[in-house]
């Protein structure tokens, strides 16, 4: 079936939920991804529990720290996709 | 306030728009804004503002000019390395515009000084680094009843969006609290393309210009998402989140908290 990820159309099985899509999408670090199914942000705990249907509207917002490095202590930030 | 000859020659682009005007130029030279970091994000706000005429202009950052800064905090020159960025960051705002009095704290923001510090000011920016400030700076603003500009930076990509707290989407909303440790990927892989920066702090200035106006449309209830590689820009609507442990119907934050920073993955 048919749904939208990030405003472009994706083919994807039917019957997938919410965590396995983001497994498929190949989002490597899932906790730095907030999730929107169509218009409304989606709980975390219902990403299992949560199946798409076809013309789902999905955005991926993706956690962004800023440019700090480790020698400060803190590092938000990377290549997670 | 009348503003002088030199002031209607100086901001006469602004006044020849009709949005602006005289009127609108003197809400600017009322108008109080925040810095929160005077780096990547803070550099090309605070150099817009401060060319805008925005009266007062806070910079709070507790950092000192290292090298490796200046690829894209702008406020900052090659003779500023070693030197606290508060002062560099006033030197170069008042070259650009004596008009604007500066306000300057070399301290970090915290939960103790948060309220203290953000009373003075109409519009906050944030121009923070990390996971903890960005979630302190949306945390305070609540609670003061602050309008706030959201950002990130990341590699190629940045994200923005402004908050009138109580009214529209927060970042809570959207992002609920810091990823937990192990989840944030290797330091060596972190990095941000200077100019992308100055985009988006741009974008945050302009906010601020507008709140201070009262013109157009925020960016309230919309994340701007700006790729740099693909250069598309798109702008991605939030509603507010009933289950928003800041803003919501039931919010578990109540006063403010420190968020901790997730430990990276150093491999």
């Amino acid at each position: 079936m048919q749904i939208e990820i990030n405003g472009e159309g994706t083919a994807i099985d039917d019957g997938l939920n919410v965590a396995s899509l983001l497994k498929v999408q190949d989002v490597k670090m899932p906790d730095m991804v907030s999730v929107e199914l169509n218009d409304e942000i989606l709980e975390r705990e219902d990403f299992e529990t949560t199946t798409l249907k076809e013309g789902d509207r999905v955005e991926l917002l993706y956690f962004m720290g800023g440019g700090a490095l480790p020698e400060h202590g803190e590092c938000g930030t990377g290549d997670w996709k | 306030m009348n503003l002088t000859g030199e002031q209607v020659e100086r901001y006469s682009r602004h006044i020849i728009l009709s949005e602006v005007g005289g009127r609108g130029q003197e809400q600017l030279l009322a108008g109080r804004v925040l810095l929160v970091g005077a780096g990547g994000l803070g550099s090309p706000a605070g150099l817009y503002l401060a060319a805008a005429g925005v009266g007062t202009i806070g910079v709070i950052d507790s950092d000192v000019v290292d090298l490796t800064n200046l690829q894209r905090q702008v406020l900052h020159g090659t003779s500023d390395v070693g030197k606290p960025k508060v002062e560099s960051a006033e030197a170069s705002m008042a070259e650009i515009n004596p008009d604007v009095q500066i306000r300057t704290y070399r301290e970090r923001l915290t939960t103790d000084n948060a309220s203290e510090i953000l009373a003075d000011y109409d519009f906050i920016i944030d121009g923070t680094d990390n996971f903890p400030s960005k979630f302190l700076v949306a945390d305070a603003c609540h609670f003061a009843g602050k309008p706030y500009s959201h950002a990130g930076i990341l590699r190629f990509e940045g994200q923005t969006i402004t908050v009138l707290p109580g009214q529209t989407t927060c970042y809570r909303c959207v992002f609920k609290q810091a990823p937990p440790d192990g989840a944030v990927p290797s330091c060596s892989q972190a990095g941000v393309l200077g100019v992308l920066a100055g985009v988006i702090g741009s974008i945050q200035a302009t906010e601020a210009v507008k709140f201070l106006l009262g013109i157009g449309e925020l960016l309230t209830g919309r994340l701007l998402v700006y790729d740099a590689l693909k250069m598309k820009i798109r702008t991605i609507h939030v509603n507010r989140n009933r289950d928003c442990p800041l803003c919501g119907s039931n919010p578990t934050i109540t006063e403010l908290i420190e968020e901790a920073q997730p430990a990276c993955d150093l491999k």
